[in-house]
Parts: structure tokens; sequence; C-alpha cells
């Protein structure tokens, strides 16, 4: 029977959504027993918050002051030492699990599936590959350990409704020290996060300057949405990258995504095609975001943005 | 320090449109444009920069796969690395045995930094530099936008998705690059004349006693499935009430 061992991402005493639809993801295995490990210095609410996802058996808390901050070379060794007896071990396809997942299947001696999209089966699986432009279906070895990283987008997250045992386990090993956590410069926390939003506004270049970039915040603000960036509006400076939406940037998937002033570039389109609805405005008619838009009006975004806030405020 | 190493892999240019074969094996590479890998090149543009700062004397670049690679190879070389290594894979092209092979290459050339993309945009795997730093038993800061050397040590800030984590390591170190980290340089011709002479080794992956990784099969490409083309509104009060409509406002 398949074991599957998902490794927690978690900030602030909070379980980051990533894990429940990670724990989606894992059910998708059919007869998976799913486990849950927390690395952290102090796990006993994000344990008990992961314990309510269903299809969860177990979660494991392991404590020690050295997790404080999320370090890859820190945290693989000790993921590495629960992995005893699991046939899969997976992390969500974000910079904490594409920085941590890697570093535990070079450990465990594997190659990993990067961004699983869809399970075919214990082995098998469906991933993107150049920027999206092709899916290619892969097959694991039989006789070993998989260790795969989840795209986020690609699932919904379990529901609440579980409830599953806790135990914590202590590990000795010794951990290495060669890297230090100075410091986290993070964005605005005032508005939804956008890889999780079920709404996201994202302006591209044709906004033009920073200044002008507020009429997508003061948009999302009526909306309550996230906001995203394309590349170029990142580039250009208006806005910071953690907004970037797009193959190098976050893949999303929120209930209605709406571009505002992005041409639509093959890569930013790989970052939303999941997203439910696609509403496009831009001035060029042309602009290949109308291929993939699910609505679209083209005309000025100076004088659409602030009529369209006006309409949902 | 003494030396950097810098992966370079030869992958499909960033600007072609990816077409998958129509009998599933793979995308379609025959007459397409190949380059290096957009993310190496900046990482090659760091440490040319460490280099030219007096921080570093000499950088090595290393592809590892085909023949042709040594194209990307002369490239860098063009760029400004000193001398190149391409480790000729054959048809392995996994993340584990090319860090396996990085690492043999450290045991010979014990460089104080090894930087390299922080994925490829051919595979989008994004793993050779984090299990390369787990073989070596060394630090990784993936996903890095800047890089600052001080003696034996290297502060970093990376891109994580809450905005900028800066961590301190210790060298030597496995850094993985992203975009913003610099913008690379043009290759003027006389450096392409110039690049001809300097020293490119090819090493076979046999002499390296590399272990051979699990592979994962790729068992078929598809193309991803199409988004329907949607319609086109006449203005804001058709955009309302086609979202009312859709339940999303």
């Amino acid at each position: 029977m398949p074991k599957v061992l998902i490794v927690a991402e978690h900030a602030d005493g909070k379980a980051n959504p990533s894990t429940a639809k990670c724990v989606a993801c894992a059910s998708a295995i059919p007869d998976a027993e799913i486990h849950v490990v927390v690395l952290s210095d102090d796990s006993e609410n994000v344990a008990n918050e992961l314990a309510t996802l269903a299809g969860v058996a177990r979660v494991i808390r392991v404590d020690n002051s050295q997790n404080s901050n999320t370090i890859a070379a820190v945290q693989a060794p000790q993921v590495v030492a629960v992995t005893d007896g699991y046939s899969h071990v997976f992390g969500p396809s974000t910079t904490f699990g594409k920085d941590l997942m890697p570093r535990v299947a070079a450990l465990l001696g594997v190659n990993q599936v990067s961004d699983i999209m869809e399970v075919l089966g214990s082995h098998s699986f469906k991933r993107p590959v150049y920027a999206g432009n092709a899916v290619v279906t892969v097959e694991t070895p039989s006789d070993s350990i998989v260790v795969a990283t989840v795209r986020v987008a690609s699932y919904r997250s379990a529901p609440n409704d579980g409830d599953a045992t806790i135990d914590a386990v202590t590990i000795d090993a010794e951990l290495p020290v060669h890297t230090r956590f100075l410091e986290l410069q993070a964005g605005s926390a005032d508005r939804p996060d956008l890889q999780t939003a079920a709404t996201v506004v994202s302006g591209g270049r044709a906004l033009g300057s920073t200044e002008s970039f507020d009429l997508i915040y003061k948009l999302a603000d009526a909306l309550g949405a996230g906001v995203g960036a394309s590349r170029a509006a990142v580039d250009a400076g208006y806005v910071p990258n953690e907004m970037q939406v797009g193959q190098t940037g976050k893949i999303i998937a929120p209930d209605l995504y709406i571009a505002i002033g992005i041409s639509g570039a093959i890569q930013h389109l790989t970052g939303i095609k999941d997203a439910g609805t696609i509403v496009a405005i831009n001035k060029d008619g042309e602009a290949p975001i109308f291929e993939v838009a699910d609505i679209g009006l083209v005309g000025d975004l100076f004088t659409i943005v602030p009529e369209l806030q006006d309409a949902v405020s | 320090m003494d030396k950097i190493l810098v992966g370079l892999k030869r992958v499909v240019d960033y600007n072609v449109r990816v077409r998958v074969r129509s009998d599933g094996s793979g995308v379609e590479t025959d007459g397409v444009k190949m380059s290096i890998n957009p993310f190496d090149e900046i990482a090659l543009e760091e440490a040319l920069r460490i280099k030219e700062r007096g921080d570093a004397s000499e950088v090595i670049v290393v592809s590892i796969g085909g023949n042709d690679s040594q194209q990307q190879l002369r490239t860098g070389l063009a760029m400004g690395a000193d001398r190149a290594i391409l480790v000729d894979s054959g048809e392995t092209r996994d993340p584990l045995t090319y860090a396996r092979v990085f690492l043999a290459l450290i045991e010979r050339e014990n460089p104080g930094l090894v930087i390299l993309g922080k994925q490829a945009i051919d595979d989008d795997n994004s793993q050779t530099g984090q299990m390369l730093a787990a073989l070596w038993d060394r630090p990784q800061a993936t996903f890095a936008s800047k890089l600052e050397v001080n003696g034996d040590k290297a502060t970093v800030t990376r891109e994580v998705d809450v905005g900028l984590e800066i961590v301190e390591i210790d060298l030597p170190a496995v850094v993985t690059v992203d975009l913003r980290m610099n913008e690379p340089r043009y290759v003027k011709l006389p450096d392409i004349m110039k690049a001809k002479k300097k020293p490119l080794d090819t090493i076979d992956i046999a002499e390296l006693n590399i272990e051979q990784a699990p592979a994962i099969k790729e068992v078929n490409f598809e193309p991803p499935s199409d988004r329907e083309k949607g319609v086109l509104v006449d203005d804001v009060a058709g955009l309302v009430a086609a979202l009312k409509d859709k339940g999303l406002l």
C-alpha cells in the first residue's frame, strides 16, 4: 500500500495552503495512507491545524530550535530521517518546496518528479515542461522511493473535516550551521495572498509607471483581490518581484483573473492557464492574451479601470 | 577564492515556440535554434563580475550533454570564461547525474563557488543545484538575485514567495540564480575569435565513475490542453454583466 509523507509548509504558526493541496494530490494515489511532517521550533498549532485535513492519518511533529527558519540544508536531513517505510515524499512546488525537496531526493539517491499536475497511478504522473508548452507523462522506478513536488495550482485544497493522530518524534542528527538566516523582507500583508486569492488583478507594462499601478491596487481592493504583475512590469520596476505571475514567477489558479495591460507572453500564460475565468483588458485587440481570455475588453485601461472600479465598489 | 564553476546547459532557445512531435516522443528540436539556458547565462555573468572585482581568479564553464554543447561552451568562453569542460554524458540526462558529475569535477577543481541557473527552461526541473549541495554537504542559496562574496562567506538575497530572504553562507557553496541578478553582457566579435584559443577539455562520463541514477522514464509528450477562446464585450457595463452572469460579482 502506498504510504505518502508530505512535508508541511508553514509560517508564523499557520499552515500554508500549499500543504492542503499536496494532500489533495496525494489523495489521488489509490489506497494511499497519508502522513504529514511538520518541522518547526514550535509545531503545536500547525500540527493541530493540519490534523483536520481530510485524508491525513497522522501528523508527525519534529521540534528543534534550529527549525526556527526554513533552511533546506538543515531540514533535508530531518526529512530523510523520518522517511523510513514511506513509498512517496511530497512537498509543494513553492519556493519552500523547490528549495528543499531536491535536497531530500539527492540524499535518498533518487531524481525528483517536479510539479506534479496529475496523478495517473502510484508511479505515473503528468508534469509540465518547456514553460507549459508540453505536458510529459513520467514513470518512476517501482523499486525506489518517489520524491516529488506538487504543482499547487493544479489542486483544490483538501477539506478540513479530518481527524488525524498527532505524535512527536525526536531526531538525533547533527544539523549543519553553515547557512544562516539573516532577514526576510516581506511584501505588504494587507491584501489576499497572490497564490491563494479567489480573485487576482494583474497589471502589465502598459501601466507605464509605479504611480499608475495604483489603479490596479484600487481595483483589487474594491474586489477584495490579490495583486499580480507580468514580468515586464516587474522588470520595469513598477512592482516588486514577488508579484510576478508566470513561468519564473508564481503559477496561480484563482477563480477570476483580470489581466490589465498585459499582452500575454507565453511565459505569463503559463502562470494563469488554470484560472477559472480570465478577463483581459488591453488596447491592442491582437494581443495574445485575448486567445486565452474568457472575456475580453479592447480599450484604454486608464479609462476602463476606474470605471470598472466604480461599477464594482 | 581561486575558482568558480558555472554550469551551461544547451537548451531550445527562449524565443522558439516549442512544438510537441506528433508521435509524442518529445518536442521538435530539428532545425530549432539552441542556446545557453538563460538562467545559466546570468550565472556566468555573475561569476565573471566576481572575478573582475578580484574575488576569484578563474571561471570554468561546464556543460554536460552531447558534443554539440561545445557551441554553448564556446559562447561562454567568448563571454569571458577562462576554460571549459564538456562532460559527454551520452543519452544520460537527469538532474541527479548532473549533480554527481559536478561533484566529481569539484573533487578535481576545488572551486570556492558553484553558480548554476535556478532551472533549465527545457525540463523546468529546478533540481541540480540543490542536489549538488546535498551530495557535497555544503550550503545552497537558491533563486538568488544578489550575491556578495566576503572572504570565506557570502551574503545572498533569495527571491522567495513572500519577498526577499537574505542568508549568509560559508564557502564553498552552491548558488542558483534568478532572472533579476544581472543583465548578461553581449559577446563581441574579437572575443569570439579569442575564445577559439581557450582550452576546452572533453571528458567521457565513464571516466568519472558516476553511479547510475534510477531513471524517471518520459513515456509520452502531449501539447497542453487549450483554453477555449472567449467573448469580447464592448464596454465596462458589458464586462460587469458577463461577470455577474458567471456568478463572479
